[in-house]
């Protein structure tokens, strides 16, 4: 045991001592983070959007005020005919235009049913649909509330509601998917680094030799980066709580206790690779590509699984980190309890028993 | 030296990879307290030897017994008692002297106390007191290799495996370092060394010389050089080398 502990505090030196080290552990979820959060991100702000209004009523008025305010849009109201529109998206930086038409309120009150132009620059199809629909949740927001006390229903559009995420905001979508990307990276980078390195400058052999069993060098090695991932993990957390305004409705404790699942399937990965490679620089390479490509394809943060082959969303299946996707999302979003998602959790356990498995048994004892 | 006491012996002992035989039945016995050498030229088979001793290789066939354990069903207990130190200069570079050596001797169990009176003595004695705290990494390659050495027998092993651990230095610091091999030997720790210096095999009490494989001779370097009428080891190490069928790499 105090071998043991000795072997732990060796590994902490390692790893304090390592600028490259740190920067990766530190740096690198930070980087994605604000990468992820501002950059990356699918909402679209301060669009400039140009609102024809023809009406010029009370109603009108309300709703293009509501659209104003809204932090997508910056409005800019401005009398065009059709034949104007064109030109107006030719210069460029107007991305949509809504045009109010004679008597709006009138036939809003009247025949309750009002229609509202909205055309939008589709070249750029996916900017298009995302302003189009801040366009008819906040006009259905405003007629439900100009109508309030009205037995009449007006339908202007369909109702579309955003559960969980009404704003649409980004970081719902990005935040669990970097948390798995950079406890995956930085765990599964970590160990096989850390351990081919050592293999790389002979200490491996050293501490073969030694009696120190091989399961403790494993396990030894594999702490200081399970408890510097979950540093990790609440440097993500705070950050996207506190700067990307992730709502964190479930409980704290489940999410750690699921992050450390992650975390150890993490860490099972990078000792099997590093069985098989031989170079730090090989190490990196298979952990980058192993770690990074199947988890923006297929843990669904990137692109939805539901659109994809049925071939591929049996392969998305095989992924821990989609999994692990799922479990974020109903915890920090929904706010739900384990008794919700136990299967997602079991599969994920389930995964990481087996690699665990597998790592020890593959660790050699003997280097030839 | 007490012939008598046999610390290591191997019996056509055998390793393998595939269809290449990289040690071909090799036989022989190391003494209690005596400096092997164990010679021959690159891809002889020597490290692959000691490796199988070490326990760092399983052996295709053959028995050996490494401080009269056997190096099949006890491994752990060889452990326990020897000391090894690799071709790659490894101690952790990026850890001090005082860590290095308090890391090693801690990983064989010494007890704080043992491990704190041995660091002390072990860093005067190596003249590096005042460089207790530096880095390893930035200590010149002579030093590194005496340090190893001395972490290597930190735990008073009975035997010490030295796998060409004089490659790269200067003559000056060959010769410290040997210094330190026979003060080891003094102590009573068995010393089985692998080198392909010539001039170190003449420090050594008796040498084996490995050939594609096998024990070609084994002797005293006097013995030897009488019954291959040579006047250094350089020559009886080239009369058996050439009869090698095997290319070095």
């Amino acid at each position: 045991m105090k071998q043991f502990f000795i072997f732990v505090r060796k590994e902490f030196l390692h790893v304090f001592r390592d600028n490259k080290t740190l920067l990766m552990l530190f740096g690198l979820p930070i980087a994605q983070i604000v990468l992820f959060g501002f950059a990356l991100t699918n909402e679209i702000k301060d669009s400039k959007i140009v609102i024809c209004d023809y009406a010029q009523d009370n109603a009108s008025r309300q709703l293009i005020d509501k659209i104003a305010v809204s932090r997508n849009f910056i409005v800019k109201e401005q009398m065009i005919d059709q034949q104007q529109i064109k030109s107006v998206f030719q210069q460029g930086d107007v991305k949509l235009v809504v045009v109010f038409p004679n008597n709006f309120e009138q036939d809003l009150l009247h025949s309750n049913q009002a229609q509202l132009q909205v055309i939008a620059d589709a070249s750029d199809p996916n900017t298009a649909s995302t302003l189009t629909s801040y366009i008819s949740s906040i006009t259905s927001d405003f007629q439900q509330n100009f109508n309030a006390g009205n037995q009449m229903q007006p339908i202007i559009s369909p109702e579309i509601r955003m559960l969980y995420n009404p704003e649409l905001k980004g970081a719902t979508n990005f935040v669990p998917g970097v948390m798995a990307l950079v406890l995956l990276l930085v765990c599964v980078l970590m160990t096989s680094v850390s351990i081919v390195r050592e293999k790389e400058k002979g200490t491996m052999e050293i501490l073969l030799v030694s009696p120190m069993n091989p399961l403790t060098v494993i396990i030894a090695k594999a702490i200081p980066y399970f408890f510097l991932s979950l540093i990790n993990l609440t440097v993500i957390l705070l950050m996207s709580v506190f700067l990307l305004d992730m709502p964190m409705n479930g409980s704290l404790l489940l999410l750690y206790l699921v992050s450390s699942i992650l975390i150890l399937c993490a860490l099972s990965l990078g000792l099997l690779i590093s069985n098989v490679t031989e170079s730090q620089q090989a190490a990196m390479l298979i952990s980058l590509m192993a770690m990074l490509l199947p988890t923006v394809l297929f843990s669904g943060f990137m692109f939805p699984l539901e659109n994809m082959p049925v071939a591929l969303q049996v392969v998305a299946n095989a992924v821990p980190s989609k999994w692990y996707y799922i479990i974020v999302k109903s915890i920090m979003i929904k706010g739900v309890g384990f008794l919700s998602i136990w299967k997602e959790t079991l599969v994920l356990s389930g995964m990481t028993l087996f690699l665990l498995l597998v790592s020890f048994k593959k660790f050699k004892i003997r280097l030839q | 030296m007490d012939a008598k006491n046999i610390v290591i012996s191997a019996q056509d002992l055998t390793k393998q990879f595939g269809d290449f035989t990289a040690v071909d039945q090799i036989t022989f016995e190391v003494y209690g307290g005596e400096i092997f050498g164990f010679l021959g030229a690159n891809g002889a088979g020597k490290t692959t030897a000691m490796r199988m001793l070490c326990g760092l290789s399983k052996p295709s066939g053959g028995k050996a017994s490494v401080a009269g354990f056997d190096i099949y069903r006890e491994p752990e207990q060889i452990k326990r008692n020897i000391g090894y130190m690799s071709q790659k200069f490894s101690l952790y570079e990026d850890l001090t002297i005082k860590e290095n050596i308090q890391f090693f001797g801690g990983i064989y169990g010494l007890s704080d106390r043992v491990l704190k009176e041995k660091s002390t003595d072990l860093i005067q004695q190596l003249g590096l007191a005042e460089h207790a705290h530096t880095l390893v990494g930035s200590l010149p390659l002579g030093w590194k290799q005496k340090l190893a050495f001395s972490v290597a027998i930190i735990h008073q092993p009975s035997i010490v495996f030295l796998d060409e651990p004089t490659g790269g230095v200067d003559p000056i610091t060959r010769r410290q370092f040997w210094d330190l091999i026979y003060e080891a030997a003094d102590q009573g720790i068995t010393i089985f060394v692998t080198t392909h210096y010539m001039d170190e095999a003449e420090y050594c009490n008796r040498i084996s010389m490995m050939v594609d494989g096998k024990i070609a001779a084994l002797d005293s370097p006097t013995a030897l050089k009488q019954e291959f009428a040579a006047e250094t080891m350089d020559d009886v190490f080239f009369q058996l080398a050439r009869q090698a069928k095997r290319k070095s790499d």
